[in-house]
């Protein structure tokens, strides 16, 4: 399972090359690694069906728990199908749809990468590997949704995308340490095994809320929806792929996958039914206040990816079947619709319902594979879509909390859908242009391009008439993965007359008969075109700008560009922050007066002092050189009295040099003249008082501390016999710390080349005379 | 004595703080060198005093005969001093051509990147 990870990224890395140099057939080329992978998983499905999931595990960081392991069951296994499968149709696709787009290859870059880190999400088995991923994705994600850069609205739906699913995302991080902590490991395998014992430990809340705000920010559940129908900024293909039928659902995945760890509970439960609900029913009606295709199918997508959430929350046994079955029959014909959407905005230059028509004469073979997709989205047998309702009624009739509300719910936003896949159908397809509309432009459907639809809407016509080709074998292992109990889906389009039946009837009655009255249509996309400002991406935009100008503000008070005051906030910061514990916890001892000061020691000692007042008074740049040099000497003059000749003699040195050097150059540089102001003058010596009596305290309180020195022993006893030497001080530098005197070399070295460049190179010459 | 050491190095902390706070490069400088002298200082009485005992061994001795100072803070302040050095002797060729190149002596007019 590595590989096939792997495999993505490496072929993600060769797509612009092969691009390059095969663009007409590199859309089918790059299409058969996913292909291959799909069948490879395909392959899987018959040892996963006996229940036992496949792991593999490479180290990665042991040492803190993160393994490279891969996870393989049910559940993993269906969204991997989708994924590879999907996704062969996709690239072929986009071969077609961006034909002769120079970026062609950077799109397949970007878009078999998502495919590699998608894959990656749904089988990870830890979930530190997992997390990884799921970044990955959002990253991908925003290199897709703004592939056409040069325009504002791309760039800005790509920002908004990866600021709300990376957002998320953090909060996820948080919970993954949480259950790590809490659980013991981040091995999937080992959490699953352990049942619930993370429901009684005290963090469980909060992991429990950090995951939801994971899930729900990817998963687009209100309110966090707003940046997927932003999103539909992408190429269609992207839309079709990430943010229908794979990225979007992965928050539902995850969900999914902890429901055994983390489900049951009534915070769980409630959290999951509640933005379930919502986001079902609100997508649903926000769907009808569109124009525009693509729009419609982003809201739809938002219902269903809520509808998801909301089985989940119910969490019956009826419910996780229903999820399972409404997952794959979501996948069908919601890729179908987008990758239709696509090839009508090609043919016509235009996705807008309202100028859309007539056109099955233009493309027949289309418009019929539209029927079938929209027909299974309204839910109408024998498509697959029927089994899907049948079974989501049948659940939330059975739901043990609030079932006779639930299943309003359900059946309106039901109906909502009915009346959105005729709007997306009926009048495009079968109903009258609006005159203006482009009736001979277009290039022709090709094969590639009508592949993708093709096989969707009838693999949802094909799993509708015969539902026991999926059933058993692929559904059922998903659902014992989510119920963590042995369970069996069985599908069939007949159950006799029963209740959901009854709703499914009037689900489709009531959509035909709101459709058909017009003015209600045009009621709702009022409502929706004055509502839209007050949705929750008013309050994006707003949070973002108040982020941009309180950086702004920031900046200019902290940026401010003069060095002395930069130097001034960072000392006052350095002794407030040294002074704070002695403040707290009051004085350490400090050290005694031991010995004894000698007279000419005293002397040494004041002259320092006069020579450092003189350095800030002297009204001449000599006489504070002067001064600096006689503090210098005077420091050399302790080392020799203290027992350190080798220290005197280098400050002796140096200090000769310095001055010299400073002599050289004095006549370049600016003389003295006041510069700053009294009142800045008397705030300095305030912070210089204060730094100067603050290193005082802690010399004496370090000498309190005492000074004993535990090397001392070591380098009198080795000095002569390792090193040959006889004065410690050098042996030191040149035999035990060499590696350091070498790094001091060079920087000396680096110094001088530094002051050389300075003095003799001159490149501004001819500009600073201009400026003059 | 330590402790008049340690007024010692508080006052050229001071000092070299306050100098640094200035506008004139020059002064900038020189309290740069005021601050290495004052933590070179700092290292040294910091790791104890001893009176007038270099830490040498006299020949033919394989090991000192009297209780020494102690070295390793001396070697310390020895690296210190030569990279300071480095660091000043940089710096003030640095203002030099600043102060040649833009005709300025005052370092709050230097506050954007293009002149």
């Amino acid at each position: 399972m590595l590989w096939s990870v792997l495999s993505a990224f490496a072929l993600a890395l060769c797509a612009p090359w092969l691009v390059r140099l095969r663009p007409a057939e590199s859309g089918w080329i790059l299409a058969l690694l996913p292909a291959a992978l799909s069948l490879y998983f395909f392959g899987q499905i018959t040892s996963v069906a006996l229940g036992v999931p496949v792991v593999e595990s490479t180290p990665w960081v042991a040492q803190f728990g993160i393994y490279l392991s891969f996870y393989l069951d049910g559940l993993s296994l269906l969204f991997a199908l989708l994924i590879t499968g999907v996704g062969a149709l996709i690239v072929v696709y986009a071969g077609s749809y961006l034909a002769g787009d120079a970026q062609l290859g950077r799109f397949y870059l970007y878009l078999i990468s998502f495919m590699g880190a998608m894959l990656g999400l749904v089988l990870a088995g830890n979930l530190i590997t997992l997390f990884i991923f799921w970044e990955l994705t959002s990253i991908s994600s925003y290199f897709l949704i703004g592939f056409r850069h040069r325009e504002e609205a791309s760039r800005a739906a790509a920002l908004q995308a990866l600021l709300v699913t990376a957002g998320g995302g953090l909060a996820l991080m948080a919970a993954f340490v949480l259950i790590g902590i809490a659980g013991g490991s981040f091995e999937l395998s080992v959490l699953l095994q352990q049942g619930d014992l993370l429901f009684a430990h005290p963090l469980y809340g909060a992991i429990v809320i950090l995951v939801l705000l994971g899930c729900f920010t990817k998963s687009a559940q209100v309110p966090f929806h707003f940046w997927l129908p932003s999103a539909m900024q992408a190429p269609t293909p992207v839309s079709a792929y990430l943010h229908s039928v794979t990225m979007v659902k992965a928050g539902v995945y995850l969900l999914a996958r902890l429901s055994p760890v983390l489900g049951g509970s009534a915070l769980w439960q409630w959290s999951l039914l509640s933005a379930g609900a919502l986001t079902m029913l609100l997508g649903a009606a926000m769907a009808l206040g569109q124009t525009d295709l693509k729009r419609i199918l982003a809201y739809t997508t938002v219902n269903a990816l809520g509808t998801l959430v909301f089985l989940l929350g119910i969490g019956t046994e009826t419910a996780i079947h229903a999820a399972i079955v409404f997952l794959l029959v979501h996948s069908l014909y919601k890729g179908a619709l987008f990758l239709i959407a696509g090839i009508v905005d090609h043919e016509t230059g235009t996705r807008d319902i309202r100028r859309l028509g007539g056109l099955v004469t233009r493309m027949p073979l289309i418009a019929a594979l539209a029927s079938l997709a929209a027909l299974s989205m309204a839910g109408i047998p024998p498509l697959v879509g029927f089994i899907g309702k049948e079974t989501i009624y049948h659940a939330v009739l059975e739901a043990p909390v609030a079932a006779s509300f639930l299943i309003v719910l359900a059946v309106l936003a039901n109906i909502f859908l009915v009346v959105a896949a005729a709007m997306m159908t009926i009048k495009p397809f079968f109903g009258t242009a609006a005159s203006d509309l482009d009736a001979h432009g277009g290039h022709g459907v090709s094969a590639a391009i009508a592949a993708g639809p093709f096989l969707l809407a009838a693999a949802g016509l094909l799993v509708g008439l015969f539902p026991a080709l999926v059933d058993a074998r692929l559904l059922t292992p998903a659902a014992e993965a989510i119920f963590a109990q042995a369970t069996i889906v069985k599908l069939a389009l007949w159950h006799g007359i029963n209740a959901p039946l009854v709703l499914s009837a009037l689900t489709l009655a009531a959509g035909f008969v709101l459709y058909s009255r017009g003015a209600f249509l045009a009621r709702a996309a009022q409502w929706g075109g004055r509502l839209a400002p007050w949705g929750p991406d008013r309050w994006y935009r707003a949070s973002v700008s108040a982020l941009l100008a309180g950086a702004r503000a920031q900046t200019r008070v902290l940026q401010h560009g003069y060095l002395s005051l930069y130097i001034f906030v960072a000392f006052a910061v350095v002794i407030l922050l040294g002074a704070i514990p002695f403040w707290l916890q009051g004085l350490p001892p400090l050290a005694v007066w031991t010995e004894q000061v000698q007279f000419f020691e005293l002397i040494i000692a004041l002259l320092i002092l006069a020579a450092a007042a003189a350095a800030i008074r002297s009204p001449s740049r000599l006489g504070a050189i002067v001064s600096m040099g006689v503090i210098g000497y005077g420091i050399a003059l302790i080392f020799i009295e203290f027992g350190a000749p080798d220290l005197a003699m280098t400050q002796f040195i140096i200090e000769t040099i310095t001055v010299i050097l400073f002599v050289l150059v004095i006549y370049r540089l600016p003389s003295y003249v006041e510069l700053s102001s009294r009142s800045s003058r008397i705030r300095d010596a305030l912070v210089a008082t204060a730094g100067g009596v603050l290193m005082t305290v802690f010399v004496l309180a370090a000498l309190g501390a005492g000074t004993e020195s535990r090397l001392i022993d070591f380098f009198a006893e080795e000095t002569y016999p390792a090193a040959r030497g006889r004065d410690i001080v050098n042996v030191i530098l040149v035999d035990f710390r060499a590696m350091d005197t070498l790094g001091e070399i060079a920087v000396l070295g680096l110094a001088g080349a530094g002051v050389v460049a300075l003095l003799r190179i001159r490149p501004g010459k001819s500009a600073s005379r201009r400026k003059s | 004595m330590e402790i008049l050491l340690a007024i010692v190095i508080g006052g050229l902390f001071g000092s070299g703080i306050y100098l640094l706070l200035r506008r004139n490069p020059v002064k900038l400088v020189i309290g740069f060198a005021l601050l290495s002298n004052a933590v070179n200082l700092l290292i040294f009485v910091c790791a104890g005093l001893t009176r007038g005992v270099p830490p040498l061994i006299p020949e033919p001795e394989i090991r000192p005969l009297a209780e020494i100072a102690d070295p390793l803070p001396q070697a310390l302040i020895l690296t210190a001093i030569v990279i300071s050095f480095a660091m000043l002797a940089f710096t003030l060729v640095l203002f030099r051509r600043t102060f040649e190149t833009l005709g300025t002596s005052d370092l709050d007019e230097l506050r954007t990147t293009d002149q």
